[in-house]
């Protein structure tokens, strides 16, 4: 609206302004052209305005155009330009005040109406925009529902082909089924019929070998034969004994008796590893209901005190079930009575641990979370704050060393020519040698005192060493001892003998010349008891080194001491000593083949036994 | 380790006799009987024909030497050198020959599998038994002697006959629930016989002595099924090695199945043991074996001298991709043996030849995989105590224990290759056999000592 003022040159002149006003004016909207010609009208300024106007109203025409505007004016409701004239003849005259009134309002309606003019503008070009962003919108929905159906076409195309897919799958399922059916059956039936051609052919077969059989044997065939030199008698000593119709029947019951015997000793055999495995499962399974009832036991107590508590309860009952079965020893019965029992207070032995033990860990679990919860960040903070406080601490140490450092290279620089600071020093010598000496002579204490000890100690091992020896003598006269009895009380060791026995009879019956046998039994009586004692002996001697002990054995050994050494002669420990190396000759010579090292292995063993016999003789 | 020096042979015949004192080897047409401790020559049989199998009796008193070609088979008497018997199949044929339990009497399998000839040494008595079944394991003598189980086949129809070895008479007679018998054998305690199905069907049934049926196991259907079986000393387990490359193992007690060892080609467990044997980098660590053997003989030094070396799991095992489309493809478990303690158990998968597999029964677990370098031919535990013997076809042999392995290569010119290895009776000479020539091993008897103490469980 307000270009037209800029446009306008200033240079111009005036009437060319207005005609460019006027031509400005041309190209806005016709509405405004008029109100500008009312406004020109309606301002009369300039003559040039006034003669522009001429084309309405002249000089001449005044009247007329009066009247032709008061005519407008009161068709358009306004009063009257005219004064009322009293009488009809006389002329009207011309009211100024209803003129200047009918302008004014003229005027202000005028301006109302510019104003409504540009509302409306305004209004019309928001709703252009509007329409513009409207109009996009659609344009843009369009769009979108025109993809959408093109999708939807796509969609449903591929439906259609998955469909179509779908159907042809199924079609070439049925058939692969179909097929397969078929193929079964195909194979089906080859297999009878290969089963039966089977059988057919067997019995082809068989009758083929029948007759192969039949000619094989009644062609009398002279090479069948078997040639010996004499029959060989049976192995079991026995005369052969060929089955004859008689006997045939007897034969076979006997035959039949052995299997069924055989059969029942493995039966038997099996039984027995079974009750002993049973028997071994039983005794674990008390052992560990023992140690559950003495690992519950603790607990027990105070859950009765509590008295109303529910696991108290079924632990006193739990233990009275067990007391029972110890007491009446239920373990030898027939599994059939005892299991129940023992089966049920096991499980509610265990219910009760393992409640016991769940009870037991949420207990742990709940200490854990709120040790966590609470303690362990605090702590945490601490630490961080005990860590900051340290590091600040040693920041100011080392600060304090530092400076302390440069303190002393002043002073080490001022020394040689301050006397103050060199009578320091010297007080602080003094104060230092004084220390010193202080230290040298409790060190020279210490010194002493260590070789006191010192002393003692090896003394101490001296007497350790004799005692060492007495020690020896004892073992020996006990060992003396022990073979005593052993060869005395031969029977109180017969396990031991026994074990020894089948070791050492393998040997002697393999290597034993005869020369030794009329004079073997007491010989190998004593070679039995010699390894056992040592055996003995090297058992109890780590397992039991208190004095006590070893004071009453010996005891006892100085008691038979002397019959032992009436005892043995030199005479009857020749054979046997004999009889051993003829052993270890045989030893070697049976692993000649093998190598040098069997032999050398032999020979040690042998060499330890003799060790042992030296040990025996008096 | 000793070892003898060489000696000839041919078809892989050399037996210890059952009582330890004698070895028999064959050459050609001849029988030559060794003192097994001095390797002297005690005696020399001559036959009519290239001998093709031999057999001591059970109480080392005779040998029998058959000649399958000429449908014959000779008996030598080790007591009375002249002493001698020859039996005649005549136009029968002659395809096995075995001596019964009480050294008396010899079973002839006829051509065909016609028939069973039963010849006494004792009386000029022969009886027949008819219709043995010809397949894998036919007949089984129990442990004691007694009794001898036979498979049948009658009217399409397995069988099997438990006969009294005493008088051949016949105990019982019933009918298997099997397709097409393939196997039986005596539990070693004489009161249980396991008979198994062809490979076609897995099929276990266990017979009580009174041929009763105690149990039958199916592990799957509709594949390959078992191709080994072996029983546990202690008649404790009975192992089944199957076509799928599994042992699963029963008990005795249910029989039903305790646990299943898979095979699989590597091995993750940083408990299990891996042995591999490797070139040894000549001259390079002279000692450095896993379990190092006092080498008595100093003049090995081959070239191609191996050394174990303890593999970092995870190990994998050089695989065999078995032929789709040939009968008796190169899977399964070809071989199992249970230790003489009935502890370990080794085993062999066809697919991975070259690995021996030792199972700790104890524990029902794998315990130690030994890798040659070349297919395992075969494995033999020691008769006294866990300790496994293997060879692989070339000039070594490889002894496994709880304590370690060795392998040892065997001395003298020329390759010897270990085809076929057996044990002495008293676990401590091994008898090494070529194809025409053998040696024995002698052990050490410290050494044997110290394995023996060595436990199990002591090894980590």
């Amino acid at each position: 609206m307000g270009e037209w003022m800029t446009v306008t040159d200033p240079d111009l002149s005036s009437e060319s302004k207005n005609i460019c006003q006027y031509t400005s004016e041309t190209k806005m909207s016709p509405s405004s052209l008029y109100s500008q010609q009312v406004l020109c009208s309606s301002i009369p300024s300039s003559k040039n305005v006034h003669s522009f106007f001429s084309a309405f109203c002249t000089e001449e025409n005044i009247e007329q155009s009066v009247s032709y505007l008061d005519q407008e004016l009161t068709t358009f409701g306004f009063p009257s330009l005219y004064e009322e004239s009293k009488g009809k003849d006389t002329k009207r005259e011309l009211n100024i005040v209803a003129v200047l009134n009918c302008m004014n309002e003229l005027l202000v309606l005028q301006r109302k109406n510019l104003l409504a003019q540009e509302n409306v503008e305004t209004q019309n070009l928001k709703l252009g925009s509007d329409m513009d962003h409207l109009q996009n919108c659609y344009a843009k929905l369009k769009e979108q529902l025109e993809t959408s159906r093109r999708e939807m076409i796509g969609l449903q195309e591929r439906d259609r082909q998955l469909q179509c897919k779908n159907r042809n799958l199924h079609q070439l399922l049925k058939n692969e089924k179909d097929e397969v059916q078929k193929l079964q059956n195909i194979i089906a039936s080859r297999a009878t019929q290969y089963n039966h051609d089977m059988k057919r052919k067997e019995r082809e077969y068989n009758k083929l070998k029948e007759r192969l059989h039949q000619l094989v044997m009644n062609k009398k065939d002279k090479k069948i034969a078997m040639e010996v030199l004499n029959y060989v008698g049976r192995a079991d000593g026995k005369r052969g004994s060929w089955r004859t119709g008689k006997t045939e029947a007897s034969f076979f019951l006997r035959n039949e008796d052995e299997m069924y015997k055989i059969l029942l000793n493995d039966y038997e055999y099996r039984q027995k590893q079974i009750l002993m495995e049973n028997a071994e499962l039983k005794k674990v399974l008390q052992q560990m209901k023992k140690e559950m009832i003495s690992l519950l036991s603790p607990q027990k107590q105070k859950p009765r005190e509590r008295a109303d508590d529910s696991t108290g309860t079924v632990i006193s009952d739990a233990e009275e079930d067990a007391g029972e079965l110890s007491r009446e020893s239920m373990w030898d019965l027939s599994c059939e009575t005892v299991r129940e029992q023992l089966t049920n207070s096991i499980r509610k032995q265990w219910r009760i641990l393992k409640s016991h033990v769940e009870k037991l860990d949420n207990q742990v679990s709940k200490v854990h979370l709120e040790g966590f919860n609470d303690e362990d960040v605090i702590s945490r903070q601490d630490h961080e704050q005990e860590t900051e406080k340290l590091e600040l601490e040693i920041q100011q140490c080392k600060e304090m060393i530092k400076t302390q450092q440069q303190l002393l290279q002043q002073q080490l620089a001022t020394a040689c020519d301050d006397d103050t600071t060199s009578l320091l020093r010297d007080c602080y010598l003094l104060e230092e040698k004084e220390r010193l000496k202080e230290e040298w002579s409790l060190f020279r204490e210490q010194k002493k005192n260590f070789e006191k000890e010192r002393r003692s100690f090896t003394e101490a091992a001296i007497r350790l060493g004799l005692e060492r020896k007495a020690f020896e003598e004892e073992r020996a006269s006990w060992l003396k001892q022990q073979f005593l009895n052993m060869t005395t009380f031969d029977h109180q060791n017969s396990e031991n003998v026994k074990l020894f026995s089948a070791f050492s009879g393998s040997s002697d019956r393999d290597s034993l010349t005869m020369h030794s046998r009329p004079r073997q039994k007491k010989p190998q009586n004593m070679s039995n008891g010699s390894p056992v004692c040592t055996s003995k002996l090297t058992k109890s001697l780590p397992a039991s080194p208190s004095t006590s002990d070893f004071c009453q054995t010996r005891s006892c050994a100085s008691e038979h001491s002397s019959v032992n050494v009436l005892n043995i002669t030199p005479e009857e420990t020749k054979p046997n000593q004999v009889g051993r190396e003829c052993a270890n000759q045989k030893w070697s010579m049976a692993s000649r083949p093998e190598s040098q090292e069997g032999c050398y292995s032999g020979c040690s063993l042998t060499y330890t036994n003799s060790h042992v016999e030296k040990d025996d003789l008096p | 380790m000793n070892f003898s020096e060489v000696f000839k042979l041919s078809g892989l015949l050399c037996k210890f006799s059952p009582d330890g004192k004698y070895l028999a080897s064959c050459v050609q047409y001849r029988v030559v009987v060794r003192d097994v401790h001095t390797l002297q020559i005690l005696h020399l049989y001559t036959c009519l024909d290239q001998i093709q199998h031999i057999e001591w009796s059970a109480d080392s008193l005779f040998i029998l030497c058959a000649m399958y070609k000429r449908g014959q088979v000779q008996v030598w008497s080790l007591e009375q050198p002249e002493w001698h018997c020859r039996i005649d199949e005549g136009s029968a044929g002659l395809v096995a020959s075995c001596w019964s339990p009480d050294g008396r009497h010899i079973l002839n399998t006829t051509e065909f599998h016609l028939r069973i000839t039963v010849w006494s040494l004792c009386t000029k008595s022969v009886s027949y038994i008819k219709y043995p079944k010809a397949c894998q394991q036919g007949v089984s003598f129990t442990r004691d002697g007694r009794y001898m189980a036979l498979a049948e086949r009658r009217d399409c129809q397995d069988h099997v006959s438990v006969f009294v070895c005493s008088d051949w008479q016949l105990l019982r007679h019933f009918d298997t629930e099997t397709q097409d018998l393939a196997g039986i054998e005596w539990a070693p305690n004489g009161c249980v016989l396991a008979v198994w199905d062809t490979c076609l069907e897995y099929k276990v049934l266990l017979y009580s002595l009174d041929g009763r049926l105690l149990s039958a196991y199916c592990a799957y259907e509709w594949s390959l099924g078992i191709k080994s079986v072996a029983w546990s000393p202690s008649s404790q387990f009975l192992a089944i090695g199957s076509y799928d490359g599994k042992v699963r193992i029963l008990n005795h007690v249910t029989w039903k199945m305790i646990t299943e060892f898979g095979h699989p080609a590597t091995i993750n467990n940083p408990k299990i043991v891996v042995y591999k044997e490797a070139e040894k980098t000549p001259r390079l660590a002279p000692g450095r074996l896993a379990f190092p053997p006092p080498r008595a003989a100093a003049g090995v030094a081959s070239p191609a001298e191996t050394k174990y070396e303890i593999a970092s799991v995870p190990v994998s095992l050089q695989t065999l991709k078995p032929v789709a489309d040939r009968a008796n493809p190169k899977i399964g478990i070809g071989a199992l043996a249970f230790s003489p303690d009935s502890y370990f158990l080794a085993t062999r998968s066809d697919s991975v030849p070259n690995a021996v597999w030792i199972w700790d029964i104890q524990k029902l677990r794998l315990f130690v995989v030994l890798e040659q370098l070349s297919p395992v031919r075969s494995f033999q535990w020691d008769p006294q105590q866990p300790r496994l013997a293997i060879c692989t076809g070339g000039g070594k042999v490889y002894l496994w224990s709880p304590a370690g392995c060795v392998s040892v290569q065997v001395p003298g010119e020329g390759d010897f290759q270990v085809l076929s290895l057996c044990w002495h009776l008293n676990g401590d000479s091994l008898a090494l056999l070529s194809k025409d020539h053998f040696c024995l091993c002698f052990l050490e008897t410290e050494d044997r000592v110290g394995t023996a103490f060595g436990r199990p469980g002591d090894h980590t």
